[in-house]
C-alpha cells in the first residue's frame, strides 16, 4: 500500500539543521550500506587465497597501490565508526542516555574512540 | 490478545508479526561482530602484507578458521538485515521493495557460500 504521491509533505530535512547525533545517525546508515557492499571484497580476497600462491602475489601487487590503501583505510574507519555507534545503540536499547547533554557528549566520545582505534589498527598494518 | 477490528484484520492492517525476530537478530549478530571484527581486521591486514604461506598457516589454525567462519555468518546476516531496513525505508512501491529485499537476501546467501567454499579449499590444500 504505497502512500499517494501527489500530496504535500511537511518540510523536514530541508528546513531542519541536523544535530550532531542526527549527522552521526545517517552516517551510521551510510557506512552500513558501504560496508555491506565491501563484503564482496572479502569474498574476492578469500577466493584469491584459495586459488594459490600466484594469484595471491598478483593481488598484493595490486593492493600495494596507494589508492587501494586509501580505500582500505576508508573502509577501516567506516567499520570502526559503525561498531562504535552500534555500541551506542545498545546503550539506547537499554533505555539510557536520551537527554540532550549526554547525546552530544557520547557523540564526541564515539567519534574520538573510533578515530583512536582506526589509527591503532593502521599502525599495525 | 488481539484488539483489532475484523475489518482491520481483513485489510491486513496492524503489525507484520515477524519484525521482532528481525530486530532481535540484528542485535544478536551485532554483539557477535564486536569481538569477531578482530579476526576480520587481522585477516585483511595480513592479506595486504603477509607472504602466502604465512597467510595460509594463520587461516588453518583452528581458532582462526572458526572465528573467520563465524564472522562470515554473522556479518553477512547482519548486512542483509540492515539492507532490508534501508530498502523498506526508501522504497515505497510494494513490488520493487519485495524484489529488492529478495535480491539482497539471495545475493548475500550466495556470497556466504562462496566465502565458505573458499575457506574449505584453503583448508584442503593447506
Amino acid at each position: 500500500m504505497a502512500a499517494p504521491s501527489n500530496r504535500p509533505t511537511s518540510p523536514h530535512l530541508q528546513a531542519y539543521k541536523l544535530p550532531l547525533t542526527g549527522i552521526i545517525s545517517i552516517t551510521h546508515r551510510i557506512t552500513g550500506v558501504l560496508l555491506s557492499g565491501g563484503l564482496v571484497f572479502f569474498v574476492v580476497i578469500m577466493s584469491v587465497i584459495a586459488e594459490g600462491l600466484q594469484s595471491y602475489d598478483n593481488m598484493q601487487v595490486l593492493t600495494a597501490f596507494w589508492p587501494i590503501k586509501l580505500i582500505y583505510w576508508g573502509f577501516s574507519y567506516a567499520l570502526v565508526f559503525h561498531l562504535c555507534h552500534g555500541v551506542r545503540h545498545f546503550i539506547w536499547d537499554a533505555g539510557k542516555s536520551f537527554d540532550r547533554d549526554t547525546m552530544d557528549r557520547y557523540a564526541l566520545i564515539e567519534l574520538c574512540i573510533s578515530l583512536i582505534i582506526t589509527i591503532n589498527m593502521l599502525l599495525f598494518l | 490478545m488481539d484488539c483489532r477490528s475484523p475489518l482491520a484484520k481483513v485489510r491486513g492492517l496492524g503489525s507484520a508479526k515477524s519484525g521482532t525476530l528481525h530486530w532481535w537478530m540484528q542485535r544478536v549478530t551485532a554483539v557477535a561482530l564486536i569481538p569477531l571484527s578482530y579476526w576480520l581486521i587481522t585477516f585483511l591486514n595480513l592479506s595486504f602484507h603477509a607472504p602466502y604461506q604465512y597467510m595460509v598457516v594463520w587461516l588453518i589454525a583452528p581458532v582462526n578458521t572458526v572465528c573467520i567462519i563465524a564472522w562470515v555468518l554473522a556479518a553477512f546476516y547482519h548486512a542483509a538485515l540492515g539492507l532490508q531496513v534501508v530498502i523498506e525505508d526508501y522504497i515505497a512501491a510494494e513490488g520493487i521493495k519485495i524484489i529488492a529485499v529478495w535480491t539482497v537476501n539471495i545475493s548475500f546467501f550466495m556470497l556466504v557460500l562462496a566465502a565458505l567454499v573458499a575457506v574449505f579449499r584453503i583448508l584442503l590444500v593447506g
